[in-house]
């Protein structure tokens, strides 16, 4: 039992803490990550041949660059783009300097993520649209992005369990958080007990996540 | 097209008939030459006036092509949303055109729980919504059941005659050509065939792929050997009537007249739009010259005679 006491009154506090850094984390790069991201994948897909926006410029130059980012692996991407984290932040460490790659990282994720969600979408009720003299913009957001509703909210569960994993090596820029704090602590200094907690929360963390996930795109799936 | 009619165009698949309803509200750009509407060529329009075209042409699609996460009230009302219709008015409308084409019951059902007929129906009451003065069918009933056909066909026509909506449908089934159509054409590779009244097309089809939709609604072929063992005692003839001929009985006035006894091997009444057209095929025994002044004497009393040389005319 005072055992339990011990490690409680002694590591809760850091606990708690990478708990709150990893909210901060994926909660700002999902956000900023889906800004970027969604309004990608809709281009991606206005500018696919054959469709409303087409331009294979425009087209070819987003596959390439969301290619190359992709190419990279985020532990890499970290050190990669110090630099330009540095312009945009003023910073390279913490939080802060994290969360840059992180959006750098999943931005591009999200963009395939909602591309493939939107191409569900049939075709057709589009073109019935398009008949009625509906305008573009008015199709995108009232066809599109509405039928494509219960597709966009599982890739976000996807992306968002994703960051949770990435966040995990951010801590290597000294952002901290829960996968930083089970290597440096459960790794470097063998309190395995840390470890598991750590490791269990992450697991209720994901599967919460998941099942938020699944249940909202089951509301918006009506056939 | 003239106002109020409904045209029909007809071909096999890939003939272009679906390019060409496209190209009437612009879904596609013709290569060359002009889409007229109303006096005006829609090709060269900006496109807020291309908009504002399209928001007068009604469309309907052999998949129904409705939102599957919106009710049936949203899949009507969200069209004139974005057309900024008022909430009043939308409201009214979506009231007035559900009850026409019979679903009032259905306001809050979602797409998925309706069949077939039904999504068409709906599809129906969100092209006439938009109150247009020209509906477009893109195969409207192919995807569809002989019966649920029936009922969506009935209530284009109806559509037609109580709303005074023009239709330009086109379809591949010559029993939707042979119910609602006033006017037909008839498309192969890319090209018009053959056009006119649906009545003159039924009964004097000139082309042989008109023939061939003709005859599809027909039913009938003549086994090849037995036609070919009838024909060396007499021609096979297939008569059409149409209007005043249908009422003479022109078959006991030629075996009174001539040295030729009618055999009648198959017959029919088709049921068109606006008129019946009573066929039938008949063996013409007799010798060469008795017969061929029986063909002439029947074409005297308004019959249109086709002589049958293979197994179907």
């Amino acid at each position: 039992m005072s055992d339990l006491q011990e490690f409680v009154q002694e590591r809760l506090p850091i606990i708690g803490e990478s708990v709150v850094q990893t909210f901060q984390m994926v909660s700002v790069s999902l956000l900023f990550s889906v800004l970027i991201g969604l309004p990608m994948g809709v281009l991606l897909i206005l500018t696919r041949p054959g469709n409303a926006w087409e331009n294979r410029f425009v087209y070819q130059l987003l596959n390439v660059v969301i290619n190359v980012i992709r190419s990279i692996p985020f532990i890499i991407l970290l050190f990669f783009i110090l630099p330009f984290t540095k312009l945009v932040v003023g910073t390279t460490i913490g939080v802060k300097g994290a969360i840059v790659p992180l959006i750098v990282h999943s931005a591009p994720s999200i963009a395939r993520l909602m591309e493939s969600a939107l191409l569900e979408v049939d075709s057709g009720v589009v073109e019935a649209y398009k008949s009625m003299g509906i305008r573009t913009r008015d199709i995108i957001w009232h066809v599109l992005l509405r039928e494509a509703r219960p597709s966009i909210v599982l890739g976000l569960t996807i992306a968002v369990i994703s960051l949770v994993g990435a966040t995990a090596m951010a801590g290597l820029v000294g952002a901290g958080g829960l996968g930083d704090l089970a290597y440096r602590f459960g790794h470097l200094r063998y309190e395995v007990d840390v470890m598991y907690v750590t490791v269990f929360i992450l697991i209720l963390l994901v599967q919460g996540l998941q099942t938020i996930g699944n249940r909202m795109a089951a509301k918006y799936k009506k056939d | 097209m003239e106002k109020g009619e409904i045209f029909g165009v007809i071909g096999y698949s890939g003939a272009g008939k679906s390019t060409l309803i496209r190209c009437v509200n612009l879904l596609e750009t013709p290569t060359s030459g002009t889409v007229e509407i109303n006096g005006t060529d829609v090709t060269r329009l900006p496109e807020h006036e291309l908009l504002a075209i399209r928001r007068k042409i009604g469309m309907i699609f052999q998949g129904f092509h409705l939102l599957k996460t919106a009710t049936v009230y949203d899949n009507i009302a969200i069209p004139l949303r974005l057309m900024d219709v008022g909430q009043q008015e939308i409201d009214k409308r979506v009231g007035k055109y559900l009850s026409i084409v019979g679903l009032e019951d259905k306001h809050d059902a979602y797409p998925s729980q309706l069949s077939g007929g039904q999504k068409q129906r709906v599809a129906i009451a969100r092209a006439l919504a938009q109150e247009p003065e020209l509906l477009l069918s893109d195969e409207a009933t192919s995807a569809l059941d002989p019966e649920t056909t029936e009922s969506i066909l009935e209530l284009l026509l109806t559509i037609n005659q109580e709303l005074g909506i023009t239709i330009l449908l086109i379809t591949h089934e010559m029993n939707v050509i042979q119910k609602i159509c006033d006017r037909v054409a008839v498309m192969e590779k890319g090209e018009v065939i053959e056009q006119g009244r649906t009545v003159d097309i039924f009964t004097n089809a000139r082309h042989s792929t008109t023939k061939r939709f003709v005859n599809g609604t027909y039913h009938r072929e003549l086994p090849p050997s037995l036609l070919r063992e009838l024909r060396e005692t007499g021609p096979v003839v297939r008569l059409s009537f149409v209007g005043e001929s249908t009422g003479k009985p022109v078959l006991a006035a030629v075996s009174r007249k001539f040295d030729v006894s009618p055999n009648i091997l198959a017959g029919g009444i088709i049921q068109l739009k606006q008129e019946k057209i009573g066929s039938l095929v008949v063996h013409l025994q007799g010798e060469g010259e008795e017969t061929k002044k029986a063909i002439a004497f029947l074409e005297e009393q308004g019959v249109n005679v086709e002589e049958m040389e293979r197994g179907h005319v």
